[in-house]
C-alpha cells in the first residue's frame, strides 16, 4: 500500500462517521484554539507593557512608598511612606543630574476606596484625580493640548483648576470646548462626601492606557490645593503622602549614582535602615513587568497543554473504542489480504489525520476567538498577537498527540487474530 | 492443488479439549467444483479456515501448491489470502458504509495494484451486478450482497475460492443464482471452487461432494451436477454471464 492509498482508506473511514470523527477532534480543537488565544492574549499583554513602560523615558526614575497596599486597598496614615517633603528635600539636594521633579498624588485611582466624581451639568464621570506640579509634563513628557497646564501661581494660591484628560474631556462635555467651564468634582468614601467647583483650564494629549491605569482618564489637580482641601492625604504629623515622586534625569548614565544617592538621602530623612521606599528606573520595571508576564505565560501554556493533553486521551479512547467496535472490519480486512502493518497504518494515520485537521480547526477557531475577542473589547484593551512560533506548535502538538494517542490502538488493531476477529459480535 | 494430512484442530475452551479436526485427508486439484456437507459442529468451517489460511491448524500439513503452509509466517499468509485465495463468507462480511465498487477494489488496494476501479468493475459486471455499484451493503438485497462478495474475491484471479455456506442465508432461488455464478467462475476461469454447505440441492450442483462427521472425512464422492442430469428441475439455473474473457493485470 502507498501512502496515498492508506491516507485515501484513513480519509474514507473518518468520512463515513462524521459525528465520530468530529466529536475524537472537539478536544484538540479546543486545545489548539486555547493555546492560540491564551498564548496571543499572554504575547499581547506582554507586548502592550513592554511599549507602555518603554513609553515612560529611559532617563526617568520613579520613587514610590514601600508599603503603599494591602491586599490592593490603600491605607491612608499605615505604613505610606512617601511624603511631599521628601521630594522637596531631593529637589533642594541640588543633584547635579537631576534635570527635574514632579510629585505626585493620586485619590480615587483603581483600588482606592476614596472615589471621585466628576460632574458637568447632569454628565457624570468617575475618575482619578491627579495632584501635581507644573513641571509634570515635562518630566513626564505628557504635554497639554487645549488650553495650559498648572502654573507656579496655581500652586501658590491653592487655585480651583483643573486639567482634563482626554477621557474625561469627552465624556463630560463631548463636542463642547471645555476650556474655561466649571466642573464639580465631589470625593468621598461612602456616604461621606465633599465637593468643590473648579475650573477647568485645559485638556491633556491622549497617551492611551498603561498597564493598570487608563492616562487620559484622569484629572489634574495642583498639588497644595488637594493638599488644602482633602485632609484624609495628610497623615498625622502633618506631612502631605504622596504616591510617586517622578524624576527626569540628564542622562541616564547616572542612573545608578542616582539611585544609590537618593536613596540614602530618603533613608536618613526616614530615620530608617533599609528603604521603606522603591526606586525603579523604566528598566527595573519593564523587568519587573517581564517577570510577572513570562510567568503568567508560563501558566497559560501549562494550562493549554493540559487540555491538549485531555483532548489526547479523549481521541486515545475514542481510537480504542473504535478498533473494538471494528474488530470485525478488521478480520474482513485481513482476510481479503490486508497485513499488520497495512492495519497498523489506516489507525494510526486516522489518528494523526484526526487530531492534524483538529489543529487545523483549532487554529482557525483560535483565530477567531482572538478577532471577536479583539473587536468585542473582551479582556478591556488587551491587544491580542498571534504567533506564528505557537501556531506551528499547536499544529506539531497536535500531531504527536495524534501520534501517540494512536499507537497504541493501531498496534492492538493490527495483532488482531483474522478468525477471532471475523468471528467477533 | 491443495493436499491436506492427518489435520487436527484442538480447541481449548477452559479444561476442555475440543477437537473440530481429527485428523483430516483430502486433497483438492486444481480447476475441482467440490461441496462439503456435514451437519452443525462437524468441523466444516474450522476445516475452510485452515484451507483458507485465516487459521492454523493444530497438527498435520497443508501443503497449498507444493508450499508447506505451517512453515509461513503472518505477512506470507496474508499474501497468500490476498493472491492464491478468495473467501466468501455466510454472512457476507461486507463493510458498511462502503460501496460495492470500493469493497471489490480493496483487495486490489492491499496489493498495491493500480487501475483498482476498472478491475472491480469488471469484477461486478461478472456477477451481474454493473448496475449497483454505487450502492452500499444497506442498499442491496442479501442476493446481491453476496454477489459483491463473490465479486470481491474473484477480483484478484485467485486460484481458489472458498465459501462457507454462501447461500445459508439466501432463498432457494437466489441460492441458485449464486451457484451459477459459482459454476461459472469454475468453468470459465478456471478458479477451483470449494464451498460448505448442508443444503442437498446446492451440494448436488457440483461435482464432488466430502462428507464430514465428527472432525472426521467420512464420505468422498464423484458427483454427476445437478444442471448436466435431464429432467433435474434445478437445471433451469439461469445461465452465468456469458463474457468473463476480460481480466484484470
Ligand atoms: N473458537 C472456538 N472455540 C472453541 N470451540 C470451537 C471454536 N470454533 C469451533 N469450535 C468447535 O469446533 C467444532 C466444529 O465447529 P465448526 O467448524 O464451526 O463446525 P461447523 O462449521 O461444521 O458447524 C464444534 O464442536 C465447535 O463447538
Ligand atoms: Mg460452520
Amino acid at each position: 500500500m502507498t501512502l496515498a492509498d492508506v491516507l485515501g482508506t484513513a480519509l474514507a473511514s473518518l468520512r463515513s462517521n462524521i459525528l465520530r470523527t468530529l466529536l475524537t477532534m472537539l478536544g484538540i480543537v479546543i486545545g489548539i484554539a486555547a493555546v492560540i488565544t491564551l498564548t496571543a492574549a499572554s504575547e499581547g499583554a506582554q507586548q502592550g507593557v513592554g511599549d507602555q513602560i518603554r513609553g515612560l523615558g529611559s532617563n526617568l526614575l520613579f520613587i514610590r512608598p514601600g508599603l503603599e497596599e494591602t491586599d490592593g486597598i490603600q491605607l491612608p496614615g499605615s505604613g505610606v511612606s512617601l511624603f511631599l517633603e521628601d521630594s522637596r528635600a531631593i529637589e533642594k539636594a541640588n543633584f547635579e543630574y537631576i534635570d527635574a521633579i514632579a510629585a505626585q498624588g493620586t485619590v480615587g485611582g483603581p483600588g482606592d476606596f476614596i472615589g471621585a466624581q466628576a460632574i458637568y451639568l447632569g454628565q457624570n464621570k468617575s475618575t482619578m484625580l491627579l495632584a501635581t506640579e507644573p513641571s509634570y509634563p515635562f518630566v513626564r513628557d505628557f504635554y497639554v493640548d487645549n488650553g495650559r497646564f498648572l502654573t507656579e501661581e496655581d500652586l501658590t494660591k491653592k487655585s480651583l483648576v483643573v486639567v482634563l484628560g482626554g477621557d474625561v474631556a469627552d465624556d463630560l462635555f463631548d463636542t463642547e470646548d471645555p476650556v474655561g467651564k466649571t466642573i464639580r468634582i465631589s470625593v468621598g468614601a461612602g456616604p461621606i462626601s465633599i465637593g468643590f467647583n473648579f475650573t477647568v483650564v485645559g485638556v491633556m494629549e491622549r497617551r492611551g492606557a498603561s498597564a493598570n491605569t487608563d492616562q487620559d482618564d484622569v484629572i489634574i489637580v495642583p498639588m497644595p490645593t488637594l493638599q488644602a482641601r482633602i485632609s484624609l492625604i495628610r497623615d498625622p504629623r502633618g506631612r502631605t503622602n504622596i504616591d510617586q515622586i517622578n524624576i527626569k534625569l540628564k542622562n541616564r548614565d547616572e542612573i545608578d549614582q542616582a539611585k544609590e544617592e537618593i536613596g540614602q538621602l530618603l533613608m536618613a530623612l526616614h530615620a530608617v535602615d533599609s528603604p521603606d521606599f522603591r526606586i525603579q528606573s523604566q528598566s527595573d520595571i519593564l523587568d519587573t513587568a517581564t517577570q510577572v508576564e513570562r510567568s503568567l505565560q508560563v501558566l497559560v501554556v501549562s494550562i493549554a497543554l493540559i487540555s491538549l493533553f485531555v483532548g489526547g486521551i479523549g481521541i486515545m479512547n475514542i481510537m480504542l473504542v473504535s478498533v473494538t467496535e471494528r474488530t470485525r472490519e478488521i478480520g474482513i480486512r485481513k482476510a481479503i489480504g490486508a497485513k499488520r502493518m497495512d492495519i497498523l497504518w489506516q489507525f494510526l494515520i486516522e489518528s494523526i489525520v484526526v487530531t492534524t485537521m483538529g489543529g487545523a480547526l483549532g487554529v482557525l477557531a483560535g483565530v477567531g476567538a482572538t478577532e471577536i475577542a479583539e473587536r468585542f473589547n473582551i479582556g478591556g484593551d488587551t491587544q491580542y498577537v498571534i504567533t506564528p512560533l505557537w501556531i506551528m506548535v499547536g499544529f506539531a502538538v497536535a500531531a504527536i498527540t495524534g501520534l501517540f494517542a494512536g499507537v497504541y490502538p493501531a498496534w492492538q488493531a493490527s495483532r488482531l487474530d483474522p478468525i477471532e476477529a471475523l468471528r467477533h459480535e | 492443488m491443495i493436499s491436506l494430512t492427518g489435520i487436527t484442530k484442538i480447541y481449548t475452551v477452559g479444561t476442555q479439549r475440543v477437537a473440530a479436526l481429527n485428523g483430516v485427508d483430502l486433497e483438492i486439484e486444481d480447476g475441482e467444483f467440490l461441496s462439503i456437507m456435514g451437519p452443525s459442529g462437524s468441523g466444516k468451517s474450522t476445516l475452510m479456515n485452515i484451507i483458507g489460511c485465516l487459521d492454523r491448524q493444530t497438527e498435520g500439513d497443508y501443503m497449498l501448491d507444493g508450499v508447506n503452509v505451517r512453515r509461513l509466517v503472518d505477512n506470507q499468509l496474508a499474501m497468500l489470502r490476498n493472491r492464491r485465495l478468495g473467501f466468501v463468507f455466510q454472512s457476507f462480511n461486507l463493510l458498511p458504509r462502503m460501496s460495492a465498487i470500493d469493497q471489490v477494489a480493496l483487495p486490489l488496494l492491499y496489493r498495491g495494484a493500480t487501475n483498482r476501479k476498472r478491475a472491480a468493475a469488471a469484477a461486478l459486471k461478472l456477477v451481474g451486478l454493473e448496475d449497483r455499484m454505487d450502492h452500499k451493503p444497506t442498499q442491496l438485497s442479501g442476493g446481491q450482497q453476496q454477489r459483491v462478495a463473490i465479486a470481491r474475491s474473484l477480483v484478484t484471479r485467485p486460484a481458489i475460492i472458498l465459501a462457507d455456506e454462501p447461500t445459508g442465508a439466501l432463498d432457494s432461488k437466489t441460492s441458485m443464482d449464486v451457484m451459477a455464478v459459482f459454476r461459472s467462475l469454475n468453468e470459465e476461469l478456471g478458479i477451483t471452487i470449494a464451498f460448505v454447505t448442508h443444503e442437498h440441492d446446492v451440494a448436488y450442483y457440483t461435482r464432488r461432494i466430502i462428507s464430514l462427521l465428527d472432525g472426521k472425512v467420512v464420505g468422498d464422492e464423484r458427483n454427476v451436477p445437478s444442471f448436466e442430469r435431464d429432467g433435474d428441475e434445478t437445471a433451469h439455473a439461469p445461465a452465468a454471464p456469458a463474457s468473463i474473457a476480460e481480466a484484470p493485470s
